[in-house]
């Protein structure tokens, strides 16, 4: 059986989080990190550790903001932003909870609104990601103004060839 | 010069002020813009975060659509710019994932044309001195730090940006149009738009953090090239921390004295009318 770190490497296609010699320039360079339960350079070592259910369900991967820096000072070019990526999809493949649940929401609430037209209708998708997430009062003070200033639309805007557009939802998705 | 334009979503919502100015500035600098024919979003963090065929797949859908124009694509959001240059890097780099990526879109990708951002093309293409010869107002005591953020310089093998850690480009062309502008250790710092409506509190210090750093640097201003820092920069840093915060092509639009440059000022979030009358700029 593939162990935890050869499934990620193989996700990953690049340089083997074995590479990693922990100097952590990663984590000195992640603006999340403070804010992280593991730090970047410490997942590698979970994974290597074979410590699946400690990484998948944590805050961590939820809180990487994909800002692509610890790939960029990595000496080895190990590729943790691409990690980061690959564990999420990977706790969403298994269906586990998101530690931070209202980050997956957000982006589901995002895909959806590509799905629904073909473009991303903000006010249509904020709608959304509120009622999924149940955050009804963030922002409620933001929207008036933008809507007076005309940057919320009511019209969702529209790809004619939608088809094409869900037809790669579609397939994507069913190959996972 | 010519291109394909790729506005994205933000451009046409949130951004509009970029795509206004976007086209303006174009306009006024010979570059002839044609719109991708019946684009789609390109996925955004959304997608990379969930699904890696999916984070390919939408901007490859629009490479393609743009690849009939034969023409380097110009993307101005730096979104956009990153997801394009990173399902570039992808399809010409995994043999597999472009077969399946050409399967699921139904079309051949043929990676001939190049994906280009405006601070790039204005600053490569146009050059400083067509620009120079263009301004008409100069921007006498605008103090900006330029904020390049994350997207269009990581992962620098990717996105192909010059000095990834630290970039002049854009505070080359400010400097042009006669900006003063300040120096500061920020300019690829990251603004934690991705987490902006999902975790607003962690990006409230982050916001609060530039702001500071861009004060110290004796700013009066930012600037950017990004609509995800643009919304960000506006709403989330603390009341008291708040700056005006432009698109870089808002700036060249109003020194270039382009017809419609003050209009995009009106509808900012936090207004930057205050400082430009200030100023004397409007």
């Amino acid at each position: 059986m593939e162990t935890f770190l050869e499934e990620v490497n193989k996700k990953i296609h690049g340089v083997p989080l074995q590479a990693c010699y922990h100097c952590r320039k990663c984590t000195a360079g992640c603006p999340a990190a403070s804010y992280m339960e593991f730090n970047p350079n410490k997942v590698i070592k979970m994974i290597q550790n074979g410590q699946k259910d400690k990484v998948l369900s944590s805050s961590t991967i939820w809180l990487c903001l994909s800002c692509e820096t610890c790939i960029t000072r990595c000496p080895n070019q190990v590729d943790i932003a691409r990690m980061m990526d690959v564990l999420r999809q990977m706790a969403i493949e298994e269906g586990r909870a998101a530690k931070e649940a209202n980050v997956l929401k957000f982006h589901e609430a995002f895909l959806s609104s590509i799905k629904f037209g073909g473009r991303v209708h903000e006010m249509l998708m904020t709608v959304h990601y509120k009622l999924k997430s149940g955050d009804f009062f963030s922002d409620v003070d933001i929207a008036p103004s933008m809507f007076l200033k005309g940057k919320l639309s009511l019209l969702p805007p529209r790809t004619k060839d939608l088809k094409s557009v869900r037809n790669i939802f579609e397939k994507t998705q069913s190959k996972s | 010069m010519k291109v394909s334009y790729y506005p994205g979503c933000s451009l046409h919502g949130m951004g509009k002020e970029y795509d206004q100015s976007m086209k303006a500035v174009s306009r006024a600098l010979n570059i002839e813009l044609k719109e991708i024919d019946d684009w789609s979003c390109c996925g955004a963090s959304a997608a990379h975060n969930t699904n890696f065929d999916l984070s390919v797949a939408l901007p490859a859908r629009n490479l393609i659509a743009a690849e009939k124009d034969a023409m380097d694509v110009m993307v101005p959001c730096a979104a956009c710019f990153n997801r394009f240059k990173m399902a570039e890097h992808h399809l010409k780099a995994d043999k597999d994932l472009k077969a399946r990526v050409e399967g699921v879109l139904g079309a051949k990708y043929q990676g001939g044309i190049s994906i280009r951002n405006p601070i790039d093309v204005i600053y490569n293409e146009i050059g400083m001195d067509a620009l120079a010869a263009k301004v008409v107002k100069p921007m006498a005591g605008l103090k900006p730090v330029s904020y390049y953020g994350c997207l269009l310089l990581r992962p620098p093998e990717v996105c192909q940006f010059e000095n990834y850690e630290n970039p002049f480009m854009l505070d080359k062309i400010m400097g042009t149009i006669g900006a003063d502008v300040k120096n500061w250790s920020y300019k690829t710092d990251c603004c934690g738009g991705s987490l902006s409506v999902s975790k607003t509190a962690i990006v409230v210090e982050m916001c609060d953090k530039l702001m500071a750093a861009a004060k110290e640097a004796g700013a009066n201003c930012v600037v950017t090239a990004c609509p995800m820092c643009m919304a960000n920069l506006e709403m989330r840093p603390s009341a008291n921390m708040k700056m005006p915060v432009f698109y870089f092509t808002e700036l060249i639009s109003l020194a270039l004295g382009l017809p419609g440059s003050k209009e995009t000022f009106k509808t900012h979030l936090t207004d930057p009318q205050p400082l430009l009358n200030q100023l004397r700029l409007v």
